[in-house]
């Protein structure tokens, strides 16, 4: 039998930029083995929710992931909202919408530029964080601030999305779809990308299944499941949109999930915003207690369901407070995902399903055997696809196999 | 102004450590290399290792498990070395500050230079920290 060495890649790596420990366990270059270990990012949120009133509570959620800084709190909400039977006004729902589908399309470009870099193909990275600092600029004229928007409270939103913005709102969604459609192609086009992502960390839908993953990483093996449309909330239900799914789980569908997805979120913000002329009313029906009882809220964040459990005593504090987040579930089915696989494509399979470490850390993972913790730029891009094209010739690639169904 | 320091404060290798951050800090770290505000221009870039380091930039509160981890980075970290706190939280912990699973924050145990304050700070409140740094670390 070959001899095992063990790669360690963290807590502080390159690679990485939150503290995680993977050990991976390789035989000449092939994984044979991969332990997870957590616990960088630990900080007691749960019980620390406990010692806030209901309103604090979604502020303290909020700072759980800078990245999902409206989907913990939209689940949050809906949680308390769940457990003290409070109304919430047509206009907040869609108001909620709006704000929780710029986050998806700024999350959604943000892991593509990080898959770009994952790869070595840095000028992926730059591109796409450059187009997310429109919605960036978005959401920071809606909420005041680029990322923590603190829109979300029991009842409804903070603030409303003023009519003199929608347009600057449309304009930036139009902007946004030519460079969608541009990394859609070189998702799809790219030899290279192809070579490095197709066939690669496979999760099959029946992996999928056992690990119960949830999100993008489950929808691109196969399996549809999406919160938004399993259990509609805020304005989901009220809107016209489709459920992407992807069939082989491979690193190119799950790119492909999250590519196809942008679209559908910029559907669903063009048919808020249009409502948001028409649907009048107060954004906040103001609920001055919170009644005894337990609730329960979901929202599919970008990375897939999060979770929130409340219960309340009568008092103006969760008398318990549960959250469970995506990448709990998804950073585990990696260890069958990167099984056989090379050390050079780890990197990016651990990557692709969107990990996010400061989200995932409500307790740690223990493996039960050993009981550890485990020119113009018009100009560039039309070069650039001439020489996607030229190499496509060289490498005799005809493109990719899987037809797209939309 | 000694040779150390005027070869320190030329081209900033700038090294970073997510202790139990919220991951937005570390988000808008990464932002600032990006095109719109694009510090490479000026020479800095973000190093793979701390011993090619002349900045540690800090996000985040640092919990039990990490803060052992942050000091076994600073005794390997070349001196002289500019230490920064990205976000409120390495400076106070803001609303961690009351976990069980921290102590103390990062300052009384390794030597911070400067805090950059913020939940979190906008880029351009970065890079104007790290200019006004470098300027009072020449003696300006």
């Amino acid at each position: 039998m070959a001899k095992t060495t063990i790669v360690p890649i963290g807590p502080y790596h390159a690679l990485q930029e939150e503290p995680e420990f993977f050990k991976l366990h390789v035989e000449g270059e092939k994984v044979v083995h991969l332990d997870i270990e957590l616990g960088y990012n630990h900080r007691g949120i749960e019980k620390l929710s406990e010692s806030k009133t209901f309103e604090e509570t979604v502020f303290l959620v909020e700072r759980i992931c800078g990245i999902c800084s409206c989907s913990h709190p939209i689940a949050c909400v809906q949680a308390v909202e769940d457990a003290g039977d409070i109304e919430v006004p047509e206009r907040a729902l869609y108001i909620r919408s709006t704000i929780g589908e710029l986050e998806r399309i700024h999350s959604h470009l943000l892991w593509l530029g990080l898959a770009g870099h994952f790869l070595g193909f840095n000028t992926v990275w730059m591109w796409s964080w450059r187009y997310r600092e429109d919605v960036l600029d978005i959401l920071e004229l809606i909420s005041g601030n680029r990322n923590h928007y603190a829109m979300m409270k029991p009842g409804g939103v903070r603030r409303d999305i003023k009519a003199e913005d929608l347009p600057a709102i449309r304009k930036m969604l139009d902007g946004l779809k030519g460079p969608i459609n541009l990394f859609k192609g070189a998702v799809i086009d790219d030899p290279l990308i192809h070579a490095r992502t197709e066939g690669v960390g496979v999760l099959t839908k029946a992996q999928a299944i056992d690990y119960c993953v949830v999100g993008p990483t489950a929808r691109a093996s196969g399996v549809a499941i999406d919160v938004r449309r399993d259990h509609p909330h805020a304005a989901y239900g009220l809107v016209d949109w489709d459920v992407v799914v992807m069939q082989h789980g491979d690193v190119y569908d799950k790119a492909i999930v999250r590519v196809l997805e942008m679209f559908e979120s910029i559907r669903i913000i063009e048919q808020c915003l249009e409502k948001l002329k028409t649907v009048p009313g107060p954004v906040d029906s103001n609920p001055k207690e919170v009644k005894p009882g337990e609730g329960i809220g979901h929202y599919e964040a970008p990375r897939g369901e999060v979770f929130h459990y409340i219960r309340s005593d009568g008092s103006n504090r969760p008398a318990r407070h549960k959250v469970r987040a995506p990448s709990f579930m998804n950073v585990v089915s990696n260890r069958v995902a990167v099984l056989g696989e090379t050390v050079a494509d780890a990197t990016i399979i651990l990557a692709a399903v969107d990990p996010c470490y400061c989200c995932t850390e409500r307790m740690a993972v223990v493996d039960a055997g050993t009981g550890r913790k485990v020119l113009s730029s018009q100009e560039l891009i039309r070069l650039s696809q001439e020489k996607t094209e030229r190499l496509k010739k060289e490498l005799g690639h005809e493109g990719p196999k899987l037809k797209l169904e939309r | 102004m000694s040779f150390a320091i005027q070869a320190l404060t030329r081209s900033l290798n700038v090294f970073h450590v997510a202790g139990s951050a919220c991951n937005n800090c570390d988000i808008e770290i990464l932002d600032v290399l990006t095109p719109r505000y694009d510090v490479e221009r000026f020479g800095i870039t973000l190093v793979g290792s701390i011993k090619h380091a002349d900045v540690l930039l800090l996000s985040g509160i640092f919990n039990k498990k990490s803060a052992v981890r942050l000091k076994h980075l600073y005794e390997q970290a070349p001196k002289p070395i500019v230490v920064v706190g990205i976000g409120g939280c390495p400076a106070t912990g803001l609303m961690f500050r009351d976990s069980y699973n921290w102590d103390v924050p990062p300052g009384e145990y390794i030597p911070i230079d400067a805090y950059v304050g913020g939940c979190p700070p906008k880029p351009e409140a970065m890079i104007s920290a790290i200019v006004k740094l470098i300027g009072k670390l020449r003696g300006g």
